[in-house]
């Protein structure tokens, strides 16, 4: 997909902001000491303070240490390139299958409460928008008080149609209605919200399931996306989040929302990983153009700053 | 990660078998795994640094219990020092003059307003009179929100129009409660980035206004490393008393408690267990630092041994009774033990061969009359207590006067407990099964 999306100065900013300190940091370090062991405890640290997790830093030290030995290195320089080339290849998932060009293209976007699955439909809306799309979203959380006023006053903002039912409706029959009016009016594409839910929720999990089930009745091969939205801030229990929404209703990728603060979403690295889900998107404040098409370079550089 | 954590442990737990005190090896070797724990539930990692320093300190040296192995024995520390580290839980403080001000902050999609609705409407179960304040103007739709959950728990809201700077709503939100009688004021404040110095001013306005008593930082469970981050800038802010950790019906194992409360040192007062309005709990910090440590198996173990220890204690308590040096410092820690493990009845049927006679006991020891047989013994000096039979007419007049009980009571005490070892001497020999007296209070 071509960007049509020019990047937000604040994005590089906060993408980019402390691009050198980690290369700084490192070259001190080894300046003073080498490359010895608590040059590898400094970098464990780093890596589990941008929540990459104990598992991966593990996993990624343990490597680098084995290739820096290999190579005879001791040049920071050399093992920031390694490492960067061992997080980037963390980050490549196997390729998943073409998606069809259905019309109306469909998007469902879930993720637990507060994670700002809103905000980033409302961004994605604008997304598309920027693309000539014709977008059409679907009000499905009618559990959340004012969840439906919420998107309302986006879709004005963003110049997009919302389907809505009553608060407290049937999330399936409000995705069904609105795929039906996005057929009508020749919408490109739907974006459904949903209602936040804990992933060890097991009923609202199966909603979840019913609500993919139920546009599949309109469309069998939708939802043609579905996103999960993950605050940036969130720890080790994202790889659970992801790993319970992938079982309720195959993901095709993340949105990592809220980067623009000092958070670095590093468990990201163990989703891709362990559970092959790419990152798609990145959200990096409240306005409409704070989102941009996930770069793994700029993530990776991102995580150190 | 889990279970391959519990495997690491019990391999360490089976190399490190030696008894004694807890060498520096032993408490290494256990922390190495503890840490791994404390970081996979997202504890901070200077914070973990910092604790397990403690820890350590408090650990080498220490004697192992009986039945634990030293590594257990590290955990069982862990434990406890978590246990402190998290701090007893507060309530929310209404102490002063009414309207009290309590003020929500917290970053985005924390769950504040959702917070503020629970909170209100426990606060009215407590026969308070809550106002609910929208002072979030930059969402959309977020007066809306807290104006639906408002009705729909039949709270009052006060909410202005979102032109009006939060700061001024919020003041005017007090001048209210105070003309209509409110007693408590509910700030819910707009969620923020720590970074963000604009709205980060913008709340030291709304707190400079409203002069809240409580500051309370909403904190998601599962958040991650950035957690201390973000307390300590709100607590330089704003001066934050205290905090919520919310969406702990999650499984998030909520290591940003830790993290949080290490850095602002402020109390945790209450615990956001679902979607629902009344699923605001209390907080009970063994049952926090149990799911933060993630070794419930290790724990459990730690526990039961700990119960064997005890019964190992009881144990030797009866077989001393059986020789008849059964003293009276001995039946005070009994009835120790007995408050903690049920009647003595119980007590003499782990002993072969009194299983019989524990049953003629009667079982309905109430708490009163343990206590005065306590607090008899208590007034005795030592002597008196491995040495009944010094027990003369004043002393027992000044142990009855100490204990504020009776010299009628302390005869009785005394001459049963004879008879008491007396029998013991009779069941030695194999005669008198079923004659056992009945004791005050037993």
């Amino acid at each position: 997909m071509v960007s049509l999306f020019k990047r937000s100065n604040q994005l590089k900013a906060s993408l980019t902001k402390t691009r050198a300190s980690f290369l700084t940091r490192l070259t001190a370090l080894v300046a003073k000491t080498e490359v010895n062991e608590a040059f590898w405890a400094e970098l464990e640290e780093m890596l589990i303070a941008a929540d990459v997790g104990v598992e991966t830093t593990i996993q990624v030290v343990e490597k680098l240490r084995v290739r820096a030995e290999q190579e005879h290195s001791r040049d920071a320089a050399r093992v920031e390139a390694m490492l960067k080339d061992e997080l980037l290849a963390r980050l490549q998932v196997p390729a998943l299958p073409p998606r069809p060009s259905a019309t109306p293209y469909v998007v469902l976007v879930v993720g637990v409460n507060g994670s700002g699955k809103t905000t980033s439909i409302a961004k994605l809306a604008h997304y598309y928008k920027a693309q000539e799309k014709r977008v059409l979203l679907a009000a499905a959380d009618t559990f959340r008080a004012a969840a439906i006023d919420q998107l309302k006053v986006w879709g004005e903002r963003v110049g997009a149609e919302v389907v809505a039912h009553q608060p407290g409706a049937d999330p399936g029959a409000v995705a069904f209605d609105a795929w039906q009016a996005a057929r009508a009016r020749r919408a490109d594409v739907l974006i459904v919200d949903t209602a936040g839910r804990l992933q060890t929720k097991f009923n609202l999990m199966k909603e979840l399931e019913k609500i993919a089930r139920v546009l599949q009745k309109n469309d069998p091969t939708a939802p043609h996306e579905t996103l999960l939205v993950l605050d940036a801030v969130t720890g080790q229990n994202g790889l659970q989040q992801a790993r319970a929404f992938k079982q309720a209703t195959p993901l095709t990728g993340l949105i990592l929302a809220k980067l623009d603060g000092t958070a670095k979403g590093g468990i990201a690295l163990a989703i891709a990983q362990e559970l092959g889900v790419p990152l798609r998107f990145v959200g990096t404040g409240e306005g409409l153009d704070d989102f941009a098409e996930f770069d793994a370079r700029e993530f990776v550089d991102g995580l150190f700053g | 990660m889990f279970d391959s954590l519990s495997e690491k442990l019990g391999a360490v737990f089976k190399k490190l078998s030696g008894k004694g005190k807890l060498s520096e090896a032993d408490v290494d070797a256990a922390l190495r795994e503890v840490r791994l724990a404390l970081l996979e539930a997202d504890v901070n990692f200077k914070v973990v640094r910092e604790f397990l320093a403690r820890v350590r300190e408090r650990a080498i040296g220490e004697e192992v219990m009986r039945s634990l192995s030293p590594a257990q024995m590290v955990v069982k520390i862990v434990n406890e020092e978590l246990i402190k580290t998290l701090g007893e839980p507060a309530k929310i403080d209404l102490s002063g003059e009414p309207p009290h001000v309590v003020m929500l902050v917290g970053l985005q999609g924390c769950g504040k307003t959702t917070t503020a609705a629970k909170l209100a409407l426990q606060l009215r179960k407590h026969q308070q009179k809550p106002l609910l304040v929208a002072a979030d103007t930059r969402r959309p739709a977020a007066i809306q929100q807290i104006q639906t959950l408002g009705k729909q728990l039949d709270i009052p809201v006060h909410s202005e129009p979102i032109s009006v700077p939060p700061p001024t709503i919020c003041a005017n939100a007090v001048e209210r409660a105070r003309d209509g009688a409110y007693s408590v004021v509910l700030l819910d404040t707009a969620g923020r980035l720590h970074i963000d110095d604009e709205l980060m001013r913008e709340l030291e306005e709304v707190k400079q206004k409203a002069k809240p008593q409580e500051v309370l930082l909403v904190v998601d469970a599962m958040t991650g490393q950035e957690a201390v981050r973000v307390a300590d800038e709100f607590n330089k802010r704003v001066g934050l008393t205290g905090l919520i950790l919310t969406k702990v019906d999650g499984d998030a194992r909520g290591g940003a408690a830790l993290s949080v409360r290490s850095v602002t040192g402020v109390p945790i007062k209450y615990l956001g267990v679902g979607e629902k309005p009344d699923a605001l709990e209390a907080f009970f910090p063994d049952r926090l630092a149990s799911r933060i440590l993630g070794m419930g198996d290790v724990l459990t173990l730690i526990e039961k041994a700990q119960e064997t220890l005890d019964q190992e204690k009881a144990q030797q308590a009866a077989e001393k009774l059986l020789r008849a040096q059964f003293t009276f410092e001995d039946f005070l820690e009994q009835l120790q033990q007995i408050k903690k493990m049920g009647p003595v009845s119980q007590l003499l049927g782990m002993v072969p061969g009194f299983s019989q006679i524990a049953k003629e006991l009667p079982a309905d020891v109430t708490d009163q009359q343990m206590k005065r047989v306590e607090a008899i013994i208590n007034s005795m000096t030592r002597e008196e207590r491995q040495h009944p039979e010094i027990l003369n007419g004043s002393r027992r007049r000044r142990i009855a006067l100490g204990s504020g009980t009776s010299v009628q009571e302390v005869n009785q005490l005394v001459s049963q407990f004879k008879q008491m070892q007396r029998m013991m001497q009779q069941l030695k020999s194999g005669r008198g099964r079923g004659l056992f007296p009945v004791i005050p209070g037993f």
